[in-house]
């Protein structure tokens, strides 16, 4: 029974890097689909709004783990047997776009309505107005909360391991399991997590400093 | 509410003694001496920076002096600081920014120090509460919350909570200088009842009218020392030029 | 080939399923009890704490904080049983979720304590409070009320992550759906029927704490503003 070494804290290593790559898909894809889930949750159109508010509900109330299982499983049923990977990045993408989705649309109603108003009366169409008046201040106030998310999406990839994908906690298992050592395992595997998520939480932190003081 | 208890002494019921105090290099109070008696009613006037709101807030404890010594009630204040508890039973203060408790009601934040502090039964406390409350004439307000009342009700109820604790010594931080003009009146009547009760009060205070009426003494502060001193009529006949300058501007 | 969607297992697995969402309230309830007031504790260490025991809390959070609930757990539950300490996986996971949530809690409770203004504290001690009667009855009450919508949106949240419980063979609902999909084969119909479970939950739970809150805060109940 090996011990645990350096081959293995360098196969945990190899699993980060999956956590990582997982993290940054899972936030460029979720990304995309959660700025058009704020869009809708403040669209004029009632259908839009009731149908998107519902999405939300619905991904927001089901545990990240079952939407893992559900989209894994999934696509297995019509016979395609999918990577790990993409079931992950799936759910994960579900995940973010319901999540970060929110916080957007709470910075998109922060914007006061005079602005908005303001905009109308300079003639401004639906777009302009979004392009040139309210999204410039709403990226700007959706920084701080952005950045703290991230810290969420690189802690969630864990559940990744339960349909066996190989990121840093399936990785700490599989160590784990043969070497039976699981406090150096685990707790090797929480500080590499806390590498990564720690910088971006004061980074976060340092941000919402800034903006906060930009605001008052 | 009864009548402050007799006293049978002629010992001072403040006492400062060559007081002074800085923040960092700002000198605040320079060499500061005052006795004030049991029952005196005393107006503490000056401009703002001359220290008047300091020399209050150092007879309660809320900060520290560097040199001299203050006494309260027979409490030694400047050597307290470590716990001011005793002190505090004996000395009820009132703020300019009342600091009512906003999650409790009316009769709530004036009943929860003595049930938590003096352990008083509820009964007690309900009916100190009633008394200190019809004192300052807001008995109906007893289940409203802070934020219901105006801000001169508000400051009462501050001034009924502080009474609840039964104090020897009322002191007032400028009391009045939040509220609306129209609101003061009514903060001024109740003050003037509790002077006439025979409590001994300290007001910081910028209305001078109130001062003439009901002070039995005015002090005037300047630069951190008592540049004035007398009965109330010294407002009508000022002998230093700073007091007669300050009143001119505040009567203008 | 299209799906066939089959949905007769319900017919008798529906009591496993039952227990399973059972269990998960059970353990989300003892969690979030035990994890408000140690995250209450944490809070009061972390305003009013001085020296080693306050760096004790700041460190204790930030590392719950910034590390995956799942690899918590797996510490607690392969540690455990490493140095031979032998107890219920229900009991476990509690302790985990425990820990877990008292972290997140302890952030949002300071942020409602240091709310809370400086004047209210200064009147408090002028009326011979001492410092334990200030923090419980001045500041702590009012800032629990300030924070409570932020604090249930964190239990919410915990009672869908004790779905991860289920990795140590917890046999709350998403464990009880992992054996009836192992069974059943019918992996799409069961995960559903689990996420319907969990939405349906996430609403009565978040309606059954604004009840709580309703009841709790009476300045709330009978004003309807914010504090």
């Amino acid at each position: 029974m090996p011990t645990f070494g350096l081959n293995q804290f360098v196969f945990l290593l190899q699993g980060a890097v999956w956590t990582i790559i997982l993290s940054i898909l899972a936030l460029g894809i979720g990304a995309v689909a959660a700025f058009i889930v704020a869009l809708c949750r403040i669209s004029a159109n009632p259908v839009i709004k009731y149908v998107s508010s519902v999405y939300v509900l619905v991904i927001q109330g089901t545990p990240l783990m079952v939407l893992m299982l559900i989209c894994y499983f999934g696509f297995n049923l019509y016979g395609i047997d999918v990577p790990a990977l993409v079931g992950a990045t799936i759910a994960m993408t579900l995940y973010v776009s319901a999540f970060l989705g929110e916080v957007w649309r709470g910075c998109l109603e922060s914007i006061p309505r005079t602005q908005w108003e303001a905009s109308d009366c300079l003639g401004h169409s639906r777009v302009q107005r979004m392009r040139y008046v309210v999204l410039p201040q709403a990226i700007k106030i959706s920084i701080p909360p952005t950045v703290t998310f991230m810290v969420q999406i690189v802690k969630n990839t864990s559940l990744a391991s339960i349909i066996g994908f190989v990121e840093l906690t399936q990785a700490g298992k599989l160590v784990n399991n043969s070497t039976f050592q699981p406090f150096i395992c685990f707790v090797i595997v929480a500080a590499i997590y806390f590498a990564i998520c720690y910088p971006l939480s004061i980074w976060g932190k340092i941000l919402e400093r800034k903006y906060n003081v930009g605001h008052r | 509410m009864s009548a402050i208890a007799e006293s049978t002494s002629t010992q001072p019921v403040v006492e400062l003694k060559g007081v002074h105090k800085s923040f960092g290099a700002l000198k605040v109070l320079e060499g500061l001496d005052l006795a004030i008696g049991f029952g005196e009613v005393v107006a503490l006037l000056g401009r703002s920076g001359s220290g008047k709101s300091t020399a209050l807030r150092c007879i309660n404890g809320l900060e520290r002096i560097e040199q001299g010594s203050i006494e309260v009630c027979g409490h030694r204040v400047d050597q307290m600081y470590a716990d001011m508890k005793p002190l505090r039973r004996d000395v009820g203060i009132v703020f300019q920014s009342y600091n009512l408790f906003p999650h409790l009601t009316v009769e709530e934040n004036i009943t929860i120090s003595p049930r938590i502090v003096k352990k008083s039964s509820k009964k007690e406390a309900t009916d100190i509460a009633s008394s200190a409350l019809a004192k300052v004439g807001l008995l109906e307000k007893r289940d409203n919350y802070p934020e219901q009342l105006s801000g001169g009700q508000q400051q009462r109820v501050a001034i009924a909570r502080a009474l609840a604790m039964q104090p020897k010594v009322m002191l007032f931080d400028e009391v009045t200088s939040a509220l609306d003009p129209e609101l003061t009146g009514e903060v001024l009547r109740a003050m003037e009842q509790l002077a006439k009760d025979g409590m001994t009060m300290i007001a910081v205070t910028h209305e001078i009218g109130f001062a003439r009426r009901v002070a039995d003494r005015v002090i005037f502060m300047h630069k951190g020392r008592i540049c004035e001193m007398g009965p109330a009529s010294i407002i009508d006949n000022p002998q230093t030029s700073e007091m007669r300058q300050f009143l001119d501007h505040d009567l203008k | 080939m299209v799906y066939q969607f089959d949905f007769s297992f319900i017919w008798d697995q529906w009591p496993r399923l039952l227990q399973g969402l059972w269990l998960t309230l059970a353990m989300s309830a003892l969690s979030t009890g035990l994890g408000f007031l140690l995250g209450t504790g944490l809070a009061i260490v972390n305003s009013y704490g001085r020296g080693p025991v306050r760096t004790a809390a700041r460190v204790y959070i930030e590392v719950v904080r910034n590390t995956p609930l799942l690899v918590q757990v797996f510490l607690l539950y392969f540690g455990l049983s490493s140095i031979g300490v032998r107890i219920p996986v229900f009991a476990t996971a509690v302790i985990a979720l425990s820990f877990n949530i008292a972290a997140y809690s302890a952030e949002i409770i300071r942020a409602g304590i240091e709310s809370i203004a400086a004047g209210q504290i200064e009147a408090a001690e002028c009326l011979g409070m001492s410092r334990a009667q200030v923090i419980f009855h001045i500041v702590l009450q009012p800032a629990l009320e300030r924070v409570y919508p932020a604090l249930t949106s964190q239990y919410v949240l915990l009672m869908l992550a004790s779905s991860i419980t289920s990795q140590i063979s917890a046999e709350e609902l998403t464990g009880a759906g992992n054996l009836v999909q192992s069974e059943t084969f019918r992996s799409f119909e069961v995960y559903g029927i689990v996420a319907v479970c969990y939405i349906s939950l996430s609403i009565v739970v978040r309606f059954a704490l604004s009840g709580f809150g309703w009841l709790a805060f009476p300045r709330r109940r009978r004003l309807g503003t914010n504090l």
